[in-house]
């Protein structure tokens, strides 16, 4: 028990330090870019004078070291600085994004899963035949295809599409925002509303993500396949289902909750991509929208979020690992 | 050689796919009757559709955009800057991983130190928010976008090449090397690297897809290669608003850049699976998008 706890306590000793490694590392990133942040905040109509006071005001004519301690400082504190261009705190603005990239994230993260591992499992069964072949030619290719150009095309099957083959309105999908705009729809009618425009958008994260899940499960399932015990529990009259379903997965069980984590960036990077085709006011597209208008603040912040994020997930599929195997009664140390 | 590209059908493909768009990309701008960045009479040649012909009574592959400019002939050119930028990307990356993993697997200590921390805190930023902060922080264009591929992608490389001669250290080989007066570098150069590479010259075979990928998603936001210059991702982007009338503008451009990744990811699947057998203990490393 004594060695459990000092084993978590070592992880969570790596984890901060590796936040604060992180932290540092952004600080000299935006320092390091060329050009003084201050030209670019004043309008051009701006003095000297303006420039210098703007200066002052940000902290940027103290030496490099103090601006590094209140940054990090202040980061420590949860706070995240002010948005150059709507002046709200930075923490508040992420905080409102963050649902919105949550939800559509999490439901996608699900249904890459639901769907990934039996697609997986189902080629690995059928390994080296025909039916394996075709579906792994086709998870490869859309694993191959990017996200934004995968939420494109089925933008314009659900309009272009549905309207050349005369499909029903009910069969047309609303391809931009979160809601029918101008509409006050309330309780299950916007909620329909709601999963209508959510449509197209987790289907392109939950496609990208499973393709590259199932991807995996193939090659885990067909090496688990080899091992012994598969053969003894089919010999014995246990049902395929029961195999796969109980055996395989209960063994493959470990190996996912780390392709869960380690998914996570790729989720992140996904999410930038179809929030900015379909319009969602989430955590990517407000960094986009930042990016484009070099508002600083709220790019760091964006970006201590995520690696906030990342390291979290790794962090607590390493506490979980232990207890998902059986075989290893305690955290290695 | 000759095991890696046998009688294999897959590899037979993907190779040939690569090829042909090589040759494709170095000839079909060239051949093309206009001038591919040239723009026209408007009104009689834009949006094309695929297999039709323009007022003019010329024949379009993929159709036209909608300044009327071939969207095949573009898609073409485009190829040359997106397979330069996704080779370029990956083996400049590729080089810095090399040299950053060699380094803290020789001398140990301190520079191991630091440059597995670095790596881990670079590895801890989504790649494509890495991308997208550094690419905003420079001017947007080809070299920007060079080097920003190389920056954030080297940390895979230098882990799997620092364990690699981690291992190869110990073997007696390097021991006889030190014994005869070999110096230290010449060791590691000569002796320890050449045993240490393969998985990373898979990795970087897979980074071509990737590379692409993401050059080609920078480009998408606008952070990437700037229009007039073509790419995959910007001639995506120019189709954006025009997907619901005419969406063959956006996807048509999709189609080489899925073709080229699908016949990179398939030769970089096999070269593993043929250089490292089926239970690659980095498998995982190489099989993760970022």
């Amino acid at each position: 028990m004594q060695n459990e706890w000092s084993a978590v306590a070592r992880r969570v000793a790596d984890a901060l330090v590796l936040f604060w490694l992180v932290v540092t590392l952004i600080f000299v990133l935006i320092r390091m870019a060329p050009g003084d942040p201050a030209e670019f905040l004043v309008p051009p109509t701006a003095t000297a004078g303006d420039a210098a006071r703007l200066r002052a005001e940000l902290g940027l004519d103290r030496p490099l070291a103090i601006q590094y301690a209140r940054w990090a400082g202040a980061v420590v504190r949860g706070d995240l600085g002010e948005s150059f261009s709507t002046r709200r705190p930075v923490s508040r603005l992420l905080l409102d994004a963050a649902p919105v990239s949550a939800a559509l994230g999490g439901i996608s993260l699900l249904l890459t899963f639901l769907i990934g591992v039996p697609l997986g499992m189902f080629q690995a069964a059928h390994r080296g035949r025909a039916l394996d072949r075709l579906t792994t030619l086709f998870t490869t290719t859309v694993y191959a295809a990017p996200t934004f150009w995968i939420a494109l095309a089925l933008v314009a099957v659900f309009t272009y599409g549905a309207a050349t083959l005369g499909l029903p309105q009910a069969m047309r999908l609303p391809a931009f925002g979160i809601r029918t705009p101008g509409s006050a729809l309330y309780g299950w009618a916007g909620f329909i509303d709601l999963a209508r425009h959510a449509v197209l958008p987790v289907a392109t994260l939950a496609a990208v993500g499973a393709a590259g899940i199932a991807r995996y499960s193939r090659s885990a399932v067909a090496d688990v396949l080899t091992e012994g015990w598969v053969g003894s529990a089919r010999a014995k009259g246990a049902r395929p289902s029961r195999v796969y379903g109980a055996h395989v997965l209960r063994n493959i069980t470990p190996q996912l909750v780390v392709l869960g984590a380690l998914s996570l960036p790729g989720l992140v990077a996904g999410s930038v991509f179809v929030e900015s085709v379909f319009s969602w006011p989430g955590l990517g597209r407000a960094m986009l929208v930042a990016i484009q208008g070099r508002d600083y603040p709220v790019v760091m912040g964006a970006t201590v979020f995520y690696a906030a994020a990342v390291i979290f997930a790794n962090f607590a599929a390493d506490l979980a690992l232990p207890l998902l195997d059986p075989r290893r009664a305690s955290l290695p140390a | 050689m000759r095991r890696i590209f046998s009688t294999d059908r897959v590899t037979a493909w993907a190779t040939a796919a690569l090829a042909a768009m090589l040759a494709l990309a170095l000839f079909v701008p060239l051949l093309a009757r206009h001038d591919p960045l040239a723009i026209g009479d408007v009104l009689a040649l834009r949006l094309v559709p695929p297999f039709g012909r323009d007022a003019a009574g010329a024949w379009h592959l993929l159709g036209t955009d909608r300044f009327g400019r071939d969207l095949f002939v573009r898609m073409m050119l485009a190829a040359r800057i997106s397979l330069a930028i996704g080779v370029g990307g990956s083996l400049l990356a590729a080089a810095i991983g090399t040299m950053a993993g060699a380094l803290a697997a020789w001398l140990g200590g301190i520079t191991d130190r630091v440059a597995m921390a670095l790596a881990d805190a670079l590895l801890a930023i989504p790649r494509l928010v890495l991308l997208l902060v550094c690419a905003s922080l420079w001017r947007p264009g080809l070299l920007t976008v060079l080097v920003v591929l190389g920056a954030t992608g080297w940390m895979g490389v230098a882990r799997i090449i620092r364990s690699e001669i981690l291992g190869v250290r110990a073997r007696p080989f390097v021991e006889a090397a030190h014994a005869l007066g070999v110096s230290h570098w010449q060791v590691l150069w000569r002796h320890v690297l050449p045993n240490a590479i393969g998985p990373a010259i898979v990795a970087t075979t897979l980074g071509v897809g990737n590379a692409i990928l993401l050059e080609s998603g920078l480009s998408f936001l606008g952070l990437g290669i700037q229009p007039p210059r073509p790419s995959w991702g910007n001639m995506i982007a120019g189709g954006r608003d025009l997907i619901v009338t005419a969406p063959w503008v956006a996807l048509a451009p999709g189609i080489a850049l899925i073709v080229t990744v699908l016949a990179v990811t398939l030769l970089g699947d096999r070269l593993r699976d043929t250089l490292a057998g089926q239970r690659a203990p980095f498998a995982r490393q190489l099989g993760e998008r970022t």
